[in-house]
């Protein structure tokens, strides 16, 4: 499916030079404005680097970021060419890398993973293409950065392509990879075709990103999923007896006259309309937020899923999860949590962890005690009502939670639910 | 209801299912949330996302104005005509009350603001209505501590933002728990450009105040910017007043709002001229920001918009 809008997220630790290549593809692309370039000038000259452009400025937001020139928090970038709209997340790497590259790639539909040519496929690289994989997004983009430090030569790019095919290879659910050569430095294959690199014949960076299709997603080719997140109902008095549910189509299609179930509550009805501010709709598909009414008087409130009986999802009261620690509390089986899942919130508990997966040898390896910040595993949930759900790997908004620590109202986990075994 | 064609989902449509989503999250999971709309083109749009997440039923929150006293008066006419259509209650935060109740001490000299002072108003307001969510128009493309910032962006029990400490927002999952005391802002608009908020502007038909389109004005110069002439402006030697034709790109303070040439007088014209400009809104309209290098920064920490 092409995209109108192309989200896609980079991460990269300090000195890998992803704030400089988001800066090159802003600043080549011709997205960056005038009074915006005056103030990177301005502080490229306050920092020492008379006469030259530290392109990482541009997205370096915050006094402390550019103090220490480093990168803080998740940005989100805006940029548009004649063919797409763009929206990068770009996550820095240090402390808390997995929270921020897990965040990023939540709602993105191709990741950029950078390599550094000189220091290769490091623990960073990996770590960022097993959560590009483990969070379901198909497309990758491999950039090998800083070629101008290799002398352009095509035998390293070769190697670096080799050594990260092997990794990639065993990592589940990655539909497409592309390598690209590339120094963001000086612009070298990310707007501009490399002269100094005429032995790459593949797409440049922004060329790819026009093209590339997103397969994996389309909501439209899906079961139906409609959390309710809102009931509209007019006050008492003006006569109406109006009552539609609020809430954005996760997938799927619906259709006036549908049959249709409410999980996990029970019932089954039609949909007398669908409602839109501009008029009523004989049908409706994701991602669009929508009102229904239903033909028969049934008790449906926020929380419920509004489903096609024939493609019902899963509803159960205890499940596994692959779970990404975000907090420097640390979590012990047995601990309570608020669980946020579509619309829904329930209590759940983390019954055990199963196991562990390292993210550099790709290795199962034995569950431990607890879990702490960037960990990831498979653990045992329980709930405290039921939940509809779909796998994860099936269905991004209807396989997705997270937990919240109710003492200090903080998001502690991102959790992405596995598909039940096989019993 | 008409039955309306089957929309495509354009860029457009996807940003505005992803706001209204957004608003009804709010309206599910807050006690007492209220929409800040200034008469700006941004905070028109949210009033337009808010009838479509929830009429036919009126709107589950108050819309609330800081007003500086400064503002343009085509605004406040605006202001009240669109909210009395809507038919929706509006609260009138007075940054001049905060003045006169000494909450704040008003800026002397020619280059005097309230822009600061509305922050203190802002929050007393916020506690005294004991609202727990409050929904702006910032956009994440408008500056880049703004770029850092979360759609559903806590802050603490004295109206504080810490960049450094922020909930990580993953998919869509916003996580709306607070304690009392604190709240949230919500930025339905988060991911939408400047473009973007005048293409659905055109698409939908929204009326805007008139200050938007090109206009004669009486202006003067300062820091390369035209500033209004009004009763609140007060020349420094060397400036004078002359006539100007100009339009607003962004609608603030008359004290802080400088105006662009522009000759645009029709919504496809502001469209085309914004579509084609080098320089950003804040960087080429607002005094506000100008100030430092992380002046944004150092206003949203405090709690500002």
């Amino acid at each position: 499916m092409t995209l109108d809008l192309l989200r896609f997220t980079t991460a990269g630790s300090v000195d890998d030079g992803k704030s400089t290549l988001i800066g090159r593809l802003l600043y080549d692309s011709k997205q960056v404005f005038e009074d915006q370039l005056a103030q990177v000038a301005q502080a490229s000259e306050r920092r020492g680097g008379l006469g030259t452009l530290d392109l990482a400025l541009l997205t370096d937001g915050l006094r402390a970021e550019r103090e220490q020139g480093i990168t803080i928090d998740v940005a989100y970038r805006y940029f548009a060419t004649a063919k797409r709209r763009f929206i990068i997340a770009d996550t820095p790497g240090h402390q808390q890398y997995t929270r921020n590259m897990v965040t990023g790639a939540s709602t993105a539909d191709v990741s950029v993973v950078l390599i550094d040519a000189r220091r290769g496929v490091l623990e960073q690289s990996k770590r960022h293409a097993f959560i590009s994989a483990l969070l379901g997004i198909p497309e990758m983009i491999v950039a090998i950065n800083k070629m101008d430090l290799v002398e352009h030569s095509q035998e390293r790019y070769e190697e670096l392509v080799s050594d990260f095919e092997t990794y990639a290879a065993r990592l589940p659910g990655v539909g497409g990879v592309t390598y690209i050569p590339m120094s963001a430095l000086d612009g070298d294959n990310v707007v501009h075709r490399s002269e100094a690199m005429s032995w790459y014949d593949g797409p440049v960076l922004l060329e790819h990103l026009e093209q590339v299709e997103v397969a994996y997603d389309h909501p439209g080719a899906k079961p139906a999923r409609f959390p309710v997140q809102w009931v509209v109902r007019p006050a008492n008095g003006n006569g109406s007896d109006y009552r539609g549910y609020a809430g954005q189509l996760a997938s799927g299609a619906l259709r006036r006259g549908d049959e249709v179930s409410i999980v996990p509550g029970g019932g089954r009805t039609r949909i007398a309309a669908i409602d839109t501010f501009e008029g009523e709709l004989d049908e409706a598909t994701a991602p669009m937020s929508l009102t229904l009414r239903l033909e028969d008087e049934l008790d449906v409130s926020r929380g419920e899923l509004i489903c096609h009986p024939e493609e019902a999802p899963e509803v159960a009261q205890q499940f596994e999860a692959d779970l990404c620690w975000m907090n420097a509390d640390l979590m012990r089986p047995g601990a309570r949590y608020a669980l946020k899942h579509t619309s829904r919130s329930v209590m759940a508990i983390v019954e055990g962890i199963e196991d562990m997966l390292d993210t550099h040898t790709l290795q199962r390896i034995d569950a431990p005690t607890e879990l702490g910040l960037n960990d990831i595993a498979r653990v045992r949930l329980r709930t405290s009502a039921p939940v509809a759900y779909d796998p994860y790997s099936r269905n991004r908004r209807t396989g997705s939670f997270i937990l919240i620590d109710e003492a200090t109202n903080a998001t502690v986990a991102a959790g992405m639910i596995a598909a039940p075994a096989l019993a | 209801m008409s039955v309306a064609t089957r929309p495509q989902l354009s860029h457009l449509r996807a940003l505005e299912s992803e706001a209204i989503h957004v608003m009804r999250e709010v309206a599910a999971e807050f006690e007492r949330p209220v929409l800040l709309f200034s008469g700006g083109k941004d905070s028109i749009v949210l009033l337009r996302l808010a009838e479509k997440a929830f009429r036919p039923a009126p709107f589950p929150f108050p819309l609330m104005h800081v007003d500086t006293g400064h503002n343009f008066p085509e605004v406040i006419e605006f202001r009240d005509r669109r909210v009395a259509e809507l038919g929706e209650r509006l609260i009138v935060a007075s940054v001049q009350e905060s003045i006169d109740n000494g909450r704040v001490v008003e800026e002397t000299g020619p280059r005097a603001s309230r822009n600061r002072l509305q922050t203190v108003t802002l929050l007393d307001a916020i506690s005294e209505h004991g609202f727990d969510a409050a929904f702006g128009g910032a956009r994440r493309d408008e500056e880049r501590a703004r770029a850092k910032e979360r759609i559903m962006s806590f802050r603490d029990s004295f109206g504080q933002w810490d960049p450094k400490d922020q909930r990580p927002e993953l998919w869509n999952l916003y996580n709306g728990r607070i304690h009392k005391g604190e709240h949230v802002r919500v930025f339905p608009l988060s991911n939408w450009t400047e473009l973007d908020v005048w293409e659905y502007i055109d698409a939908e038909g929204l009326e805007i105040p008139s200050i938007y389109f090109s206009h004669r004005r009486e202006v003067f110069k300062r820091d390369g910017m035209l500033y209004a002439m009004s009763e609140f402006a007060e020349l420094i030697e060397g400036e004078e007043a002359f006539e100007e034709t100009v339009r607003y790109r962004t609608v603030g303070d008359m004290s802080c709002t400088g105006g662009v040439r522009s000759t645009a007088s029709t919504l496809e014209e502001v469209v085309l001229e914004i579509a084609a400009t080098t320089v950003t809104e804040r960087g080429e309209t607002r005094a506000d920001d100008r100030v430092s290098e992380a002046a944004m920064e150092d206003r949203k920490k405090a709690g500002y918009f």
